[in-house]
């Protein structure tokens, strides 16, 4: 019997923290009959509520310890509200990974610009990961991160640990704040006419709501980033993860394997047309 | 009768009368048989007790949004065409357990599903369906994923094909390069013949499987005159297809034509049912579906057919990407003939024509195909034709 | 006064200003700083003056009953505050609160205004260049209100 890509493994539930009020993290590690399997960044996993159902999330922890699965989310649908609500020690079906990977070797030897709105830092973080773990094998790095308010800015005190970093130059800002907040105030794509990088030889990793994604490559453009320098990561509606059920398709592509890291210019005449 | 030496690419004939030893011994080695019979005034895909369940003396009668049964005079076994039903059913099925878990006590249990693949032979396979196994051979076994269930049940079949001597009303395999006769795919393929009272089969062998059932059955070499006219009469039925696609460039059309106005022309029409999809042999959207006993110890992930048409189908957190209906049908044959050929390599419409016949309403895709195309040129109707005859109604 | 007209020269807003519009624009310049905490203006007053910053972080406020005082952008280095100066009836509508130790050029608005009266030209390079600056700020605030991260879209 050949191997079923639909059969799901069972992980146990090691540890689940809260974010934001809307967004959590889930660390899984496998059960009895399950086992790790290495990822890369940009992937993610099908995680299964047992009787509630399946949800495409990308994996948000560090490619160098795959032992452990962690995932962050927003709890936005009904598999995603029973996962918040799990307790230590449940079950978890996770099949993956699946999925496009970040250009983190294409990136060698040049500046990388990490651009992320929202939640879209959850799949980008195993890049920021893999590439601080190779420091040197790349010139200029840069994240700019955008959320709507401070109170929804992920992995807050680890970005205050990048940000002590003299090779790592993060920027951070929220589209509104109260008197209180003392940093900057204003779309994230403002933050790309000041960072510190030389387009023609950057490479950029893009990840947030597609309108943000739209304005923030048109910024990078601006600046002078080639087109096909340019990687985004998208998302439709998955049952399967591997091209079989059809659901995730954008035009010719099936985002859950030729994506959902995609490189611009291959989708770029997509985006932006209504649905599509 | 002769016996004669077997190789793929033989031909023989055998006498009507001598059919039914070919299910017989299909039968005697365990194959269970599916063909054509009759069921609610239609032809469908089911299990033939013998010869006699096939729809003997039986056409069909096939346009936009009709379909009928009718009499004909004489005791023809295949002379219709295709129904509503495609061999997808058989092959992907319309649903199936993907596995249960158990719970016992603190411990859970994944139970793989281990089905007993049962050995079919398909009777009276068209051309344009053996295209649409083809395609779906190149999405369900492919290089890195295969699905375990539709391997094991294509691995065990066994096909006999039929070239259409008859074209149906809404069939356009001869612009689509898919029949009406057969060339690959089959064990065996017939041609029917009925001339001045004489009535048997042309058959060519097209595997060693083949070679082997038809030595069990009684036939004999076939006669020059014969292979002539069964060519004959496969020939003319191409020629007389009910419908046209012109396929040349129809990718890079519509890759162009997303924003063209006859999309919103059939969003007037189209009733978002999906029918088209139900009966397209070549559709292979599914979804998956949970269900828990009351006690929640015992779960269940069963997998079904969907249907690109639905407000579900594309949504993801707060709203379906396709709201409009419009959007939907767009995708839906963007997807069948343009983008198909980009991620499989051919195109997706084998030309059998169902989604026109079963659509309540009679959307024709070689009509709308051919209206985009013609409104590049700038003299087409991006009105339909029944639209203005009927008005908005 | 004539030591600043290099360092004005310099400011990203400034760039390929004509040496003879430069002097007029010096004439009505001068150097400001502005500690943490420090208002450069607020609501209501009179706007009688715009400011080039050259370094710090300066938030754009407003203060609502039962809000409290929301930030609505901030802006730094090489950026532009204030264009009320331009447009009668010449008040500011909003605060702005430097966040941080702020080193700018205030360019006096009453001053400019009548030498650009007096010379068209230069108020059309002046013109020029707020154009853009009011330009990328309205894009900017389009994408703020489209709340690209609440939950739906």
């Amino acid at each position: 019997m050949i191997r079923d890509p639909m059969l799901t493994h069972l992980f146990s539930l090691e540890r689940i923290r809260k974010e934001t009020y809307d967004t959590f993290t889930v660390e899984l590690k496998p059960g009895h009959s399950s086992s790790v399997t290495p990822f890369a960044p940009g992937q993610f996993n099908m995680l299964y509520v047992l009787g509630i159902g399946e949800v495409p999330i990308s994996i948000s922890g560090d490619p160098a310890e795959p032992e452990t699965l962690v995932h962050t989310t927003r709890a936005v649908g009904t598999v995603t509200k029973a996962m918040q609500k799990l307790r230590r020690g449940e079950a978890v079906g996770v099949r993956g990974p699946f999925g496009t990977q970040w250009p983190i070797k294409e990136s060698e030897r040049h500046d990388v610009v990490i651009v992320a709105g929202g939640i879209g830092l959850a799949p980008l973080r195993p890049a920021v990961y893999q590439i601080l773990s190779q420091r040197n094998a790349r010139d200029k790095f840069v994240l700019l991160y955008g959320a709507r308010t401070p109170e929804d800015l992920l992995y807050w005190k680890e970005i205050e640990r990048w940000r002590h970093r003299s090779d790592f130059e993060v920027d951070v800002t929220v589209d509104r704040a109260s008197g209180a907040w003392r940093g900057n105030v204003g779309v994230v794509t403002t933050l790309i006419p000041k960072a510190t990088f030389n387009p023609p030889s950057t490479i950029a990793m893009v990840c947030g709501p597609e309108i943000m994604m739209r304005f923030t490559v048109a910024d990078l453009q601006k600046r002078g980033v080639p087109t096909e320098n340019i990687y985004i990561s998208m998302e439709r509606n998955m049952k399967c993860g591997f091209g079989f059920c059809g659901h995730c398709q954008f035009g010719p592509f099936f985002v859950c394997r030729d994506g959902p890291v995609f490189r611009y210019d291959r989708v770029k005449a997509l985006i932006g047309k209504e649905e599509i | 009768m002769t016996r004669s030496s077997f190789q793929v690419g033989h031909t023989v004939v055998v006498d009507s009368q001598h059919l039914e030893q070919l299910l017989t011994v299909l039968r005697k080695r365990n194959y269970r048989i599916l063909g054509p019979t009759v069921r609610d005034n239609a032809i469908v895909y089911d299990g033939l007790n013998s010869a006699a369940d096939l729809p003997v003396g039986l056409t069909d009668e096939q346009d936009g949004g009709k379909y009928r049964l009718k009499r004909v005079n004489d005791q023809s076994l295949f002379g219709f065409v295709v129904g509503p039903q495609s061999w997808k059913r058989f092959l992907l099925q319309p649903e199936m357990r993907l596995w249960r878990a158990k719970r016992d006590r603190s411990r859970l249990e994944i139970l793989e599903e281990r089905e007993e693949t049962p050995k079919s032979a398909f009777i009276g396979v068209r051309s344009c369906d053996l295209h649409a196994i083809a395609t779906q051979d190149k999405i369900f076994l492919n290089a890195e994923y295969a699905d375990p269930s539709y391997k094991a049940r294509r691995e065990n079949i066994f096909v006999v094909a039929v070239n259409c001597v008859k074209a149906g009303g809404t069939c356009f395999c001869s612009s689509m390069g898919t029949g009406p006769k057969a060339t690959a795919g089959f064990d065996l393929a017939l041609t029917e013949v009925l001339d001045s009272g004489a009535h048997y089969f042309v058959v060519d062998v097209g595997s060693k499987g083949g070679a082997d059932v038809l030595r069990e059955v009684r036939h004999r070499e076939a006669l020059q005159s014969e292979c002539h006219i069964a060519e004959r009469l496969v020939e003319s039925c191409s020629e007389r297809m009910g419908r046209k696609m012109d396929p040349n460039g129809i990718k890079e059309l519509l890759y162009r034509s997303y924003e063209n106005p006859r999309w919103d022309d059939v969003a007037e029409r189209c009733l978002t049912c999906g029918n088209c999809t139900m009966v397209c042999p070549t559709c292979f959207c599914t979804t998956v579906e949970d269900y828990t006993d009351l006690s929640g110890k015992e779960v269940e992930r069963r997998r079904r057919m969907d249907v690109c048409f639905t407000m579900d189908f594309s949504y993801i957190h707060g709203g379906s990407i396709r709201a409009s209906p419009k959007s939907r049908y767009r995708q839906w044959m963007t997807h069948k003939l343009a983008t198909w050929i980009d991620q499989f390599g051919v195109s997706g419409c084998v030309g059998c024509g169902r989604c026109i016949t079963w659509c309540p309403v009679g959307i024709d895709i070689t009509e709308e195909a051919r209206a985009i195309r013609e409104s590049e040129v700038g003299n087409a109707p991006t009105i339909s034709a029944r639209r203005q005859n009927y008005g908005n109604a | 006064m004539e030591t600043l007209e290099p360092i004005l020269a310099q400011h990203p807003f400034l760039k390929g200003l004509e040496p003879k519009y430069l002097k007029l624009i010096v004439g009505c310049a001068s150097n400001v700083r502005f500690n943490a905490g420090q208002y450069l203006f607020r609501e209501g007053e009179e706007a009688n003056q715009f400011y080039m910053i050259r370094q710090g972080k300066v938030a754009v406020q407003i203060s609502a009953a039962q809000r409290g005082v929301i930030t609505l952008q901030t802006i730094g280095e090489g950026d532009i505050l204030g264009w009320s100066w331009l447009i009668p009836p010449y008040r500011w509508r909003f605060d702005a609160r430097a966040l941080e130790l702020t080193r700018a050029f205030a360019l006096d608005g009453k001053c400019l205004r009548t030498k650009s009266e007096e010379d068209h030209n230069l108020g059309y390079e002046l013109l020029k260049r707020f154009s853009s600056v009011i330009a990328e700020r309205l894009e900017a605030t389009r994408l703020q209100l489209l709340d690209v991260y609440a939950t739906g879209s």
